[in-house]
C-alpha cells in the first residue's frame, strides 16, 4: 500500500433541467424568438426589463407588454478578461447592466466591445441578434450587445 | 440587424412555454490523505480506518482529523470484516439506473471496533428478515476486480451470529 500518492477521480453531475416559463417570460423569450425585446408596464407606468409577472414594488399584476430597445444604455459592467467555458462569448467581453430605451430597470447582458477601452458607463449598445432561424427562445437570441458606433 | 429586430416575425412554432436550463458539474474529487489509504484499502480487501489519539474512537473512513477534537489522527487501524447493522431502510421504489432487484435493504453497518456506522448493501436475506442488531460481513468482490473504491465491497450478508445488544449499538443510531 503506498501513501505516497492522493487520489482522484472524476465526477460529473449533470442536471437536465426543463422550465416551465409562465405567460409572461413566455411572451419575453417568444419575443426575443421574433428579434423584439418585450418588457411589462408595472404599477408606475415604468416598464419592466425582463418582464416579471407582478410589480416587484407593489405586488400588483403587471400590464401590458411592450416592445423596448432594441438600443440602450450601459448602467454598470464588468469586463471577463478571461471567459470560462460556460460564458456566452469566448473572447474577453463585459458583463453590463444595459437600460434599454423605454425601460425603467436595467437588464443582464454580455457587450462584445473588444478592450475595455472601448466600452464606458454611459455608453450606448445595441443588440447583435442571433439569425432568425437560429433564435429559438432564449436571452441569447441577442448573441451580445455592441457599442453603437460599431454596430453594422 | 438593429432593423430586423424592429419588425415582429410571424413565427409558426407557437409561443415559447419552456427553456432548457441544463447545469453541468465537473468535479475533480479528491479524498485526501487519510480517504485516499481507506480507499486503497479497499483495494486491497480491508477496511482502514483511524483512530483519535484523544477521544480514542476509530472512524472509518477518517477524514484525517477527529471531528470532536479537532486534532489529527495519526494512527491506522484495521478493521475487521464484521459489524452490525444499526438502522436500515428497505427500498421497495423503483427508479432510473436501479442496478438491484426491489426489495433490497440499504442499512448503516458498524463495523466492530468503530465508533462511527456506514451505509451498505443487505443481500442474501429476505428484506423483511432484516433487523436492527443483525450481526452481518463484508462480502468483497473477486480479487482481480478489487478497486480503490466502496465497489470493492459487493454487499453485506448475515453472519447467523446471534444479535448484537442493544446497548452495543445504541449510540450510532
Amino acid at each position: 500500500m503506498s501513501d505516497g500518492e492522493v487520489l482522484h477521480a472524476d465526477h460529473v453531475l449533470d442536471y437536465p433541467y426543463s422550465r416551465s416559463v409562465g405567460p409572461v417570460i413566455g411572451a419575453f423569450l417568444t419575443g426575443l424568438r421574433d428579434g423584439k425585446i418585450l418588457g411589462a408596464t408595472g404599477a408606475g407606468g415604468s416598464v419592466i426589463v425582463p418582464p416579471t409577472e407582478y410589480d416587484p414594488i407593489t405586488g400588483d399584476d403587471v400590464g401590458e407588454l411592450v416592445e423596448v430597445g432594441p438600443g440602450g444604455v450601459v448602467e454598470t459592467w464588468s469586463w471577463v478578461s478571461e471567459p470560462l467555458r460556460n460564458h456566452p462569448l469566448d473572447h474577453p467581453f463585459a458583463f453590463a447592466l444595459i437600460r434599454l430605451d423605454g425601460a425603467g430597470t436595467s437588464m443582464l447582458h454580455v457587450v462584445d466591445a473588444g478592450a475595455p477601452e472601448a466600452l464606458s458607463t454611459g455608453a450606448r449598445v445595441v443588440p447583435r441578434w442571433k439569425s432568425e432561424t437560429e433564435r429559438v427562445g432564449h436571452v441569447l437570441d441577442i448573441e451580445a450587445f455592441v457599442p453603437e458606433t460599431g454596430a453594422a | 440587424m438593429a432593423d430586423a429586430s424592429k419588425s415582429p416575425q410571424a413565427d409558426d412554432r407557437g409561443p415559447v412555454t419552456t427553456l432548457a436550463t441544463p447545469i453541468h458539474l465537473d468535479y475533480s474529487f479528491t479524498p485526501g490523505i487519510a480517504q485516499s489509504r481507506n480507499l486503497r484499502g479497499l483495494a486491497e480487501g480491508k477496511f482502514i480506518g483511524q483512530r483519535c489519539s484523544v477521544c480514542g474512537k476509530v472512524y472509518v473512513p477518517s477524514r484525517g482529523s477527529c471531528p470532536t477534537d479537532g486534532v489529527p489522527c495519526t494512527e491506522d487501524i484495521v478493521l475487521p470484516n464484521t459489524g452490525t447493522i444499526t438502522t436500515f431502510c428497505v427500498v421497495n421504489v423503483p427508479f432510473a439506473g436501479q442496478s438491484i432487484e426491489i426489495p433490497y435493504t440499504c442499512a448503516q453497518v458498524l463495523l466492530d471496533g468503530a465508533n462511527i456506522s456506514f451505509m451498505g448493501l443487505i443481500q442474501e436475506v429476505l428484506a423483511d428478515e432484516v433487523h436492527m442488531g443483525q450481526r452481518v460481513e463484508a462480502v468483497w468482490v473477486e480479487p482481480e476486480d478489487l478497486t480503490p473504491s466502496m465497489a470493492s465491497v459487493k454487499y453485506f450478508r448475515p453472519t447467523g451470529e446471534q444479535d448484537a445488544e442493544y446497548e452495543t449499538y445504541k449510540d450510532y443510531l
